[in-house]
């Protein structure tokens, strides 16, 4: 019986290893373990044996019936690894084709470059104003210092609506409506993004509407070289620790002293191209102390408060960061133009 | 204003530094320098030669042959120019000359004959059209008599000269002439400049014998002075005065006006020649003009005056418009051997008014307008004196006749060195502020730490202590202001919440696929009144226009983004741009009044216009059109994100489709609207289907709540439940799926439409909806019969309300 066995075995392990398919594999079990199979068979037979030959054979006959079921297993993941691997090498794509697109979008360049001032200035501890676009004369220029008649008031033609309303010319008003809220006590440290509106002709450079930003800071003991400072770092976070900034002296109605900032040219550092007109600097912003009379206007003593104030474009900014070489293409709002400049 | 180095070199020596080098320092000063640049490009070999003889050409009737003596050469040259003569001194460019656009002489041959060099005209040698003399506008340029035959012409033409081009601001008049300049540049570079006295020989006859001058209205005319010359040549002026003028950019014209025009420029000045004899009167009088008034000036238009405008007259009638343009009546003319010179201080303000209303904007009104020094206005009359005497054989009148009444002192400015340091940051010394104020000249008191300045008429621009701070700080230099950051307490800087929001709205449009635009407020008068919301519309009694638009384009403001947002989408797709996706955040103004005289109210509202293709990806065949889920379903992401719910109701509003539209609303108040842009509008704008949405982001902002607590996650299953459901065409989903929420309210958290069916299954004018819907208690498990109960209660609401039959 033992040797029965033993052949029994020799024989389907030879025929689990020749199967080639799952159902042969299936079969060969089957034949060999199933209740018909010649293992049960002996098993049966078993009455016919010994007390003592009973549980020897028993047991064989089990580790036969173990090893023929564990051989059909091994084989069996190996016939479904076979199969899986030919079903996977059939289901094989080109992945060089395109991706199904997903439709993005993104931020117009201005927006991007106001956002990213203004989060350098918050970075600073400044908030964020905003004002109308319709303002009146008041606002826009009376508490500027810039009463009627003012020469100054020549350098930006204006829109007007009404003899007293027109739209914005800069977002100033915005600072002297700030500064009225603050009972002529409380410090002042904003910046104010927004349209303005000028008479101008639509050119290459010129456009009657655009983007400011302008920022103050009212308190007691406000220095010139304060203002020095704050621009020397935002313009060294805008454009590069590498910039060098210079202020040089201007005129604005409502500051005084008043400077114009400049910044050593990207493109030539300094030595003169024709991007910096030979000058080896690009003005950037003006600014200045406020003057006496705006603080004045506002409720504040200008002998015991002082401050600053500056404002910049930032379509020159992008003009001079990114290249843009027309003013319009801000507002003409060419696909061709606006997908270029999409943040992640 | 443009500067002549050779002409300041007169004044300050600035020899040391080259012309790049003094604009650096002016520029750090205080006086932007705009550009550099030489009269003319390089030119080489060009002299003064003598025309010995000037023969026509034998074989060509327009040309001349002339023998020219340069040196000690005579060179035969053949010459184009009408108005070359035997006799002249001319501009002779000889053989190897290089002439501006680096256009060399050769020696070559025209129509047989040999010509050695060319006789140069003013705009062969590079000065600019308008500033050559008219009488050498068509032909050659002749030098007066007295220059030596071999010089060098360039340099007797200034043509070695460079141009500083200075960019004033308004408050710097001062530097409006050369003297002005001169001060500044001194200060600058701590040179040393005072304005030469004037040198004045006089006859023994009195001017006031010839003349008598009224003022009428002192406040506009607080000084008039005139002089009276004798004897007057009229011819051209000196060359080197005539170089000047063209390097200030003024034409010379004859010596009276050239040696006017000089003052103005080396004074600032303005002067005005009459010529006496043609006066009318011995009488001046100056006085507002009469309503209707009229006089013809020198440009030969006849104007009307009004008593806006000062006028200077005989007694009757007007031969000047103050500050601004004299009459043709009295011009000097070639004939002119006396001349009445005005030097006078007229106030700003009417000068700007007359220059305004006539558009008339010279070199002189520009000067009254802003002020000019009233201790320079006689000086100037004397100086032009001197040189209508030296270089047009005037005699001078003894005295000038004036009528004065002008303030001619000097402002006291008190400045303590304390505060100066406080203000700029600085540690400035007492010792320092007396170099400053010595380079400035300004002359000072001082007291201790305070130094009371008197500051000089010729800078109008300084009054108060703050204009003596940027000019102590300019001097000591803007470089050499510390950095410092301020020291006051500080502010957290931040967003607020609606600032928070807008950006938040924005980088959903962004993610949602839309590219962000912007587009102007001013648009045209039809343009703002189209695809205004309802809401708007109701509110907007008339569009905001403004008083005077430069085009019709840019002349009303907005009540909506989408007109000019669908002409960016024109714009594009004209250029072949056709698949588009935009959006825009931004202000409407809404006015409710029917003569704005109030602000109008600014409401910050997000637009959007959607055209062409949504997802395209050819190699799969996929290929979606923009429809109106696409442009509602990016709303409704809006709505989540803000945490709201939005309801849409079918609408028909102008410019729009009537059957693809809809009122957008938030708790039953109207926040805009959605749909399709009405096709005849889109075939105007050569747009194929666009859709386009338009909704008010300060109310959505006003709803939001930000969500801060913790909702519970459910920890029990949910029970879904189809039903189909079958309705006339017209009732629409949204009310269905209202019905079923209200009556399945609290067990049913969410009906969604997964089917729609018409067609051949179902009776003419029949729909079929199936919708899911989630029956859950977040705290218990739901019982099947809770669930039965509760759908019953649901299929009788909408039989009830729709007649809707469950679909066997």
């Amino acid at each position: 019986m033992k040797e029965r066995l033993e052949q029994l075995k020799q024989e389907a392990l030879t025929k689990v290893e020749e199967a080639d398919s799952v159902q042969g594999l299936k079969d060969v079990r089957v034949e060999y373990l199933g209740k018909k199979g010649p293992i049960t068979e002996v098993l049966r037979g078993m009455g016919k044996l010994s007390k003592e030959e009973r549980p020897v054979i028993g047991q064989l006959a089990n580790d036969v019936r173990e090893s023929i079921a564990k051989a059909i297993e091994t084989k069996q993941t190996t016939l479904e690894d076979e199969a899986l691997e030919k079903q996977l090498e059939e289901e094989s794509i080109d992945v060089t084709l395109p991706g199904r697109p997903v439709q993005v979008g993104g931020p117009h360049l201005l927006t991007s470059i106001v956002e990213e001032i203004e989060d350098l200035f918050i970075g600073m501890g400044f908030e964020i104003k905003e004002g109308p676009e319709v303002e009146t004369d008041y606002y826009n220029f009376e508490a500027l210092n810039l009463p009627k008649g003012h020469p100054a008031r020549d350098m930006q033609d204006s829109f007007y609506i009404t003899e007293e309303l027109l739209m914005r010319t800069h977002t100033s008003p915005v600072q002297a409506r700030t500064m009225g809220t603050r009972n002529g006590k409380e410090p002042v440290k904003m910046i104010c993004p927004g349209k303005v509106y000028r008479r101008d002709t639509d050119d290459a450079t010129h456009s009657h509407q655009f983007t400011q930003i302008e920022g103050l800071l009212v308190d007691k003991n406000v220095r010139m070289s304060d203002l020095k400072g704050v621009l020397n770092a935002f313009a060294k976070q805008m454009f590069g620790e590498e910039r060098e900034i210079r202020l040089r002296p201007s005129f604005f109605p409502f500051t005084e002293p008043s400077v114009e900032m400049d910044i050593s040219c990207k493109v030539c550092g300094g030595a003169g191209c024709s991007v910096c007109k030979k000058t080896g600097w690009i003005e950037i912003l003006g600014g200045g102390m406020v003057h006496p009379n705006v603080l004045e206007m506002a409720g504040y003593d200008p002998k015991e408060y002082s401050g600053f104030a500056f404002g910049m474009g930032p379509e020159r900014i992008a003009m001079l960061k990114y290249g843009v070489d027309d003013i319009r293409h801000f507002y003409t709002n060419d696909i061709r133009f606006l997908e270029q400049y999409h943040k992640a | 204003m443009l500067v002549s180095l050779n002409w300041l070199q007169e004044y300050v020596d600035v020899s040391e530094y080259t012309p790049e080098e003094l604009a650096e320092i002016i520029t750090k000063t205080g006086i932007e320098v705009e550009s550099v640049e030489p009269v003319a490009e390089e030119i080489k070999g060009v002299v003064v030669g003598y025309v010995r003889s000037c023969e026509q050409h034998p074989n060509a009737d327009k040309l001349n042959l002339c023998q020219v003596e340069v040196g000690k050469e005579t060179l035969q040259i053949v010459c184009g120019a009408h108005n070359v003569a035997q006799g002249q001194k001319v501009a002779v460019a000889t053989p190897g000359a290089v002439l501006p656009g680096n256009f060399k002489i050769k020696k070559t041959k025209l129509r047989g004959e040999e010509s050695n060099g060319m006789i140069c005209s003013l705009q062969e040698l590079g000065i600019d059209e308008k500033d050559v003399p008219k009488e050498f506008s068509d032909g050659i340029f002749v030098f007066p008599e007295d220059v030596k035959v071999g010089e060098n012409a360039v340099s007797l033409l200034n043509l070695d000269d460079i141009i500083i081009e200075l960019g004033l601001t308004p408050n710097r008049s001062d530097a409006l002439s050369m003297a002005g300049v001169a001060y500044e540049v001194a200060a600058a570079i701590d040179g040393t400049y005072e304005l030469a006295e004037e040198m004045v020989q006089t006859s023994d006859k009195r001017a006031s014998n010839y003349l008598s001058v009224v003022v009428d209205d002192e406040e506009a005319n607080p000084y008039y002075g005139a002089f009276v010359i004798e004897n007057i040549h009229v011819g051209p002026s000196p060359l080197w005065m005539r170089n000047r003028l063209t390097a200030a950019g003024i034409r010379p014209i004859n010596n009276v006006v050239d040696i006017t025009n000089y003052v103005l420029m080396e004074y600032g000045q303005p002067l005005h020649a009459f010529d006496y004899d043609r006066f009318g009167s011995q009488t001046i009088v100056t006085r507002r003009a009469k309503d209707g008034e009229k006089i013809t000036t020198l440009d030969d238009q006849e104007r009307v005056l009004n008593a806006d405008h000062l006028v200077i007259t005989n007694g009757e009638k007007a031969h000047a418009i103050a500050g601004v343009m004299g009459g043709a009546e009295s011009e000097v003319q070639t004939d002119t051997t006396t001349v009445i010179l005005e030097a006078a201080y007229f106030s700003p303000t009417v000068v700007r008014e007359a220059s305004k209303n006539h558009g008339l904007r010279s070199e002189s009104s520009t000067r009254f307008e802003k002020g000019v020094d009233p201790n320079r206005v006689e000086r100037a009359g004397l100086r032009a004196c001197e040189l209508l005497s030296k270089y047009a054989g005037g005699t001078v009148l003894e005295g000038v006749v004036s009528h004065d009444n002008l303030d001619r002192s000097e402002k006291q400015v008190a400045v303590n060195i304390n505060t100066i340091n406080d203000r700029l940051g600085t540690k400035i010394s007492n010792e320092d502020m007396s170099d400053i104020f010595r380079r400035l000249q300004f002359t000072y008191e001082q007291e201790g730490d305070v130094f009371d300045v008197s500051v000089p008429t010729r800078r109008g621009d300084i009054a108060i202590f703050e204009d003596m701070l940027e000019e102590v700080a300019r001097i000591y230099g803007y470089d050499n202001l510390p950095y410092t950051l301020p020291e006051g307490a500080s502010q957290a800087g931040g967003l607020t919440q609606n600032q928070e929001l807008k950006r938040k709205v924005k980088s959903y449009f962004e993610g949602a696929g839309l590219y962000e635009t912007i587009t102007y407020s001013l648009t045209s008068e039809d343009k703002a009144q189209m695809l205004v919301s309802p809401e708007v519309a109701e509110k907007a009694v008339s569009p905001v226009s403004l008083a005077m638009p430069m085009s019709e384009d840019h002349g009303t403001l907005r009540l909506s983004m989408l007109p000019e947002l669908l002409s960016s989408l024109s714009y594009n797709v004209a250029r072949k741009q056709e698949n588009l996706a935009y959006y825009e955040v931004g202000t409407v103004f809404i006015s409710e009044e029917e003569q704005v005289t109030k602000q109008p109210e600014e409401v910050l509202r997000a637009s959007g216009a959607l055209t062409g293709e949504w997802v395209t990806h050819p190699w799969q065949q996929e290929k979606k059109p923009i429809d109106f889920f696409v442009a509602k379903g990016i709303l409704e992401g809006l709505s989540q994100q803000l945490d709201l719910s939005f309801g849409y109701e079918k609408a028909k509003l102008d410019y729009m489709h009537p059957g693809r539209t809809a009122v957008v609303s938030v708790d039953d108040e109207t926040v805009g609207f959605i749909g399709q842009v009405h096709p005849k509008l889109q075939k105007q704008l050569g747009l194929k289907e666009t859709y386009v949405f338009d909704i008010n982001l300060e109310v959505l902002f006003k709803k939001y709540q930000k969500e801060e607590k913790f909702q519970a996650i459910p920890r029990h299953p949910s029970v879904s439940r189809d039903i189909a459901l079958v309705v006339d065409e017209e009732v629409t989903s949204g009310t269905i799926e209202k019905t079923i929420a209200d009556a399945g309210d609290p067990l049913v958290k969410d009906v969604q439409v997964f089917d729609l069916y018409q067609g051949e299954h179902l009776d003419k004018g029949k729909k079929s909806l199936a919708f899911r819907l989630l029956y859950l208690d977040p705290v218990r498990t739901l019982k099947d019969q809770e669930v039965e109960e509760a759908h019953n209660r649901i299929l009788n609401a909408v039989k009830e309300k729709h007649q809707a039959e469950l679909r066997g």
